[in-house]
């Protein structure tokens, strides 16, 4: 599904040519920032609650290896079936595996990020298995495949009008109806009959506690519980920076996440699972996927903190005007550019650049990851590894050598200015990419330098 | 405070020398109107930021000499930009001089917290008669906590904005959004021009949507920036560096740049 090659600069462009659409989509992601403000603001230990949260998921990064064992040792006590998987591949096999042994070809899932990393749904599509995405904004973007273009609100990116068209393509509902409520009614009746009928159900895992091998699943729709709750084989996936060490560090991470994400004071369902129901299996897949690699990485590893509330999206000024398939990945946005350079370096090479590095990222985050710093830090990584086009670089260097040397940069800035002066076509040109929809500044005659240097040296 | 015994080098960034000539004389009389006595190193040119944010910080090391050299017996450093001023107060290292390096990083500062904070002046005789929207400069005020931000459960305040309400006549105006970056970021405005100057527009607008004279910040780039989308909407609303503003009523002796 995923498909995107262009760049995120190239992407923003074609974004950006409905000017209309961008305001839009702008202003409705603002207005989930604005309820998260307001949410949070109600909480006099908010940021408190910010520094414990992101102190507990320090503590998790230094004792990953014991707390993951604990959460296996717990989870196999309580009659769970617990998997490894080292990447993306093994993940897709296990799941795989369990649903051809017992001759499965159709499954229900509840909103996994995870999975969508892993390209879960089209590598099961071509072994014969259908799934179906249940969650209503999952599931609308699955039916005009392509993929979520936010962690939290997957189609965030469409209007009324798109989700009534694709509806009635799909689901038979009246042309042109877009009544959030007909709309909404028509995909519970075509979820409904595929949540009686499915046997495996998958979900994803926010949050997994070493203490007792239990899990929680955070849905706005049910979804999750539905799926489980109905389906012979439940099917756990999570990244293993999930885990946290205790029952009672959810009051404080259930506290941060909905607020951050979208305002709520919680998710309307927390769904805690522990064990399988009598005659019921199952299964928690623990996922690396080069999650021990940022790990191992010192500046980058706090990016593992993250609980997938997507807050850095909504307030990310270039997010909300880029939207989230400019990040051709499967995390977008802030989180998203400095977890996937980790993935691979040259494809997501343009990600850390995509940000005017204004930080605002960092101060809504909820557990505190220092996200645009880490943007900074990823640019000078792929920098140094040959990750950034050439001709940049050659830019780069030769603005380095102008500036190293005050003879040569007093002398080119005379020139500049002069040339700017009397031969403006050379610069307001569309060639210069400044120049496409703002004008240059005025070139004055003086600079500062020579101002001084004529009034105040002697 | 005895101001004019300090010794205080005055960092001019280099398109603000080049391109903003006034916001550096600005800054200068400004400062020796408070009682400072300034010294102008003239063979500096960069912070580095261009290189550094482009992900080149090994590219700095002769700009972080050079400015090493120029400033390093100051007392204080001050710049009328807060992204210079950051990006030297994280990322400064001259080689050989690694902890003089970090002393002198704690030294800089921009020139409105300079004002505030160092010279402790809450109040500047100024008139400047317009109707003025602020444009917070992210760096300086997420990275330099000029002022309170939007984002954080914390009692707010804000430097500049104590500063422009003691001037004479100016009615600074409120705006829809506080703080949202302008979408300059450097390098950013050419790689990413698209975005930056949708959101160059957006910050626009929202001072334009409150009746907005002037646009006022300490940051020049971000000015610049919008000064030049501005332009280019044939907008009547100007860009106004905020020492340009404080200093209006030491407009004396002082001969004028040749623009």
């Amino acid at each position: 599904m995923s498909t995107a090659t262009i760049d995120h600069a190239e992407a923003s462009e074609i974004f950006n040519k409905d000017e209309p659409y961008v305001n839009w989509h702008d202003e409705t992601l603002w207005f989930v920032r604005q309820k998260r403000d307001r949410s949070s603001k109600q909480l006099p230990e908010w940021e408190e609650l910010r520094e414990t949260a992101s102190g507990i998921k320090h503590y998790v990064l230094s004792h990953m290896d014991e707390l993951l064992i604990n959460f296996e040792q717990k989870a196999k006590e309580n009659g769970v079936h617990v998997h490894w998987a080292a990447n993306a591949a093994e993940h897709n096999e296990i799941v795989l595996g369990l649903l051809k042994e017992r001759h499965i070809d159709k499954m229900v899932k509840s909103k996994s990020m995870l999975t969508e990393e892993c390209h879960m749904n089209e590598f099961l599509t071509k072994n014969g298995i259908e799934v179906i995405d249940t969650d209503l904004g999952e599931r609308i973007v699955q039916l005009r495949n392509e993929p979520p273009s936010h962690i939290v609100l997957p189609a965030i990116h469409l209007k009324k009008k798109d989700i009534g068209d694709l509806f009635h393509e799909h689901l038979g509902t009246e042309a042109g109806a877009t009544d959030p409520q007909y709309l909404t009614e028509a995909a519970r009746q075509h979820l409904r009959d595929k949540f009686l009928t499915r046997r495996a159900a998958l979900t994803g895992v926010n949050f997994a506690i070493a203490e007792t091998g239990g899990f929680v699943v955070a849905t706005n729709e049910g979804n999750a519980d539905m799926g489980a709750h109905l389906a012979d084989i439940h099917i756990a996936c999570m990244g293993f920076e999930k885990i946290i060490p205790k029952q009672e560090h959810l009051g404080v991470f259930l506290r941060l996440l909905a607020r951050s994400a979208t305002g709520q004071p919680i998710t309307t369902y927390s769904s805690h699972f522990k064990k399988p129901r009598e005659g019921q299996e199952m299964h928690i897949i623990i996922v690396d996927n080069g999650r021990s690699t940022q790990l191992g990485r010192e500046d980058f590893r706090n990016s593992l903190k993250c609980i997938r509330c997507g807050a850095c999206m909504n307030t990310c000024p270039v997010y909300r005007r880029s939207g989230g398939h400019s990040y051709h990945n499967a995390v977008a946005g802030p989180i998203g550019s400095i977890l996937a350079p980790n993935l691979d370096m040259t494809k997501n090479a343009d990600l850390p650049f995509a940000s005017t590095l204004c930080g605002s990222c960092s101060n809504v985050c909820p557990v505190k990851i220092d996200i645009h710093d880490q943007l900074y830090k990823w640019r000078q990584v792929l920098a140094k590894g040959g990750h950034v086009p050439q001709s940049k670089g050659l830019g780069v260097k030769a603005m380095s050598m102008v500036l190293s040397q005050p003879r040569f940069y007093q002398w080119s800035g005379r020139l500049g200015r002069s040339v700017m002066r009397v031969m403006p076509f050379m610069v307001n040109n569309n060639l210069n990419p400044w120049y496409k929809q703002r004008d240059m500044p005025e070139p004055p005659k003086e600079s500062f330098r020579d101002w001084y240097v004529r009034n105040r040296k002697e | 405070m005895n101001r004019s015994n300090l010794k205080i080098g005055l960092f001019i960034p280099c398109y603000v020398d080049q391109f903003y000539p006034q916001v550096g004389i600005s800054t200068l009389e400004l400062l020796e109107k408070l009682g400072c006595t300034v010294t102008f190193p003239t063979n500096q040119t960069c912070c580095g930021q261009p290189m550094a944010n482009s992900g080149f910080s090994h590219l700095t090391g002769a700009c972080d000499n050079l400015f090493f050299d120029l400033f390093s017996g100051c007392d204080y450093v001050v710049s009328p930009s807060g992204s210079c001023v950051l990006h030297i107060k994280e990322h400064l290292k001259s080689e050989g001089h690694e902890a003089e390096s970090k002393v002198l990083r704690k030294k800089v500062y921009e020139l409105v917290e300079f004002i505030t904070d160092v010279l402790e002046i809450d109040s500047i005789e100024a008139e400047f008669p317009y109707r003025v929207g602020l444009h917070q400069g992210c760096h300086g005020q997420r990275g330099l906590h000029l002022s309170q931000m939007s984002e954080l459960n914390a009692a707010p305040y804000s430097k500049p904005v104590m500063l422009l309400q003691k001037v004479k006549g100016l009615e600074l105006i409120d705006l829809d959004r506080t703080d949202e970056c302008c979408g300059f970021g450097g390098t950013f405005c050419v790689s990413e021009e698209a975005v930056s100057v949708k959101m160059g527009k957006d910050r626009v607008a929202d001072h334009i949507r409150h009746d907005a004279e002037y646009i006022t910040g300490s940051d020049m780039s971000c000015l610049m920036h919008l000064g030049g989308i501005l332009k280019r909407g044939h907008s009547n609303v100007q860009v106004k560096h905020i020492a340009e503003i404080l200093n209006t009523a030491v407009k004396k002796q002082i001969p004028e740049p040749i623009l």
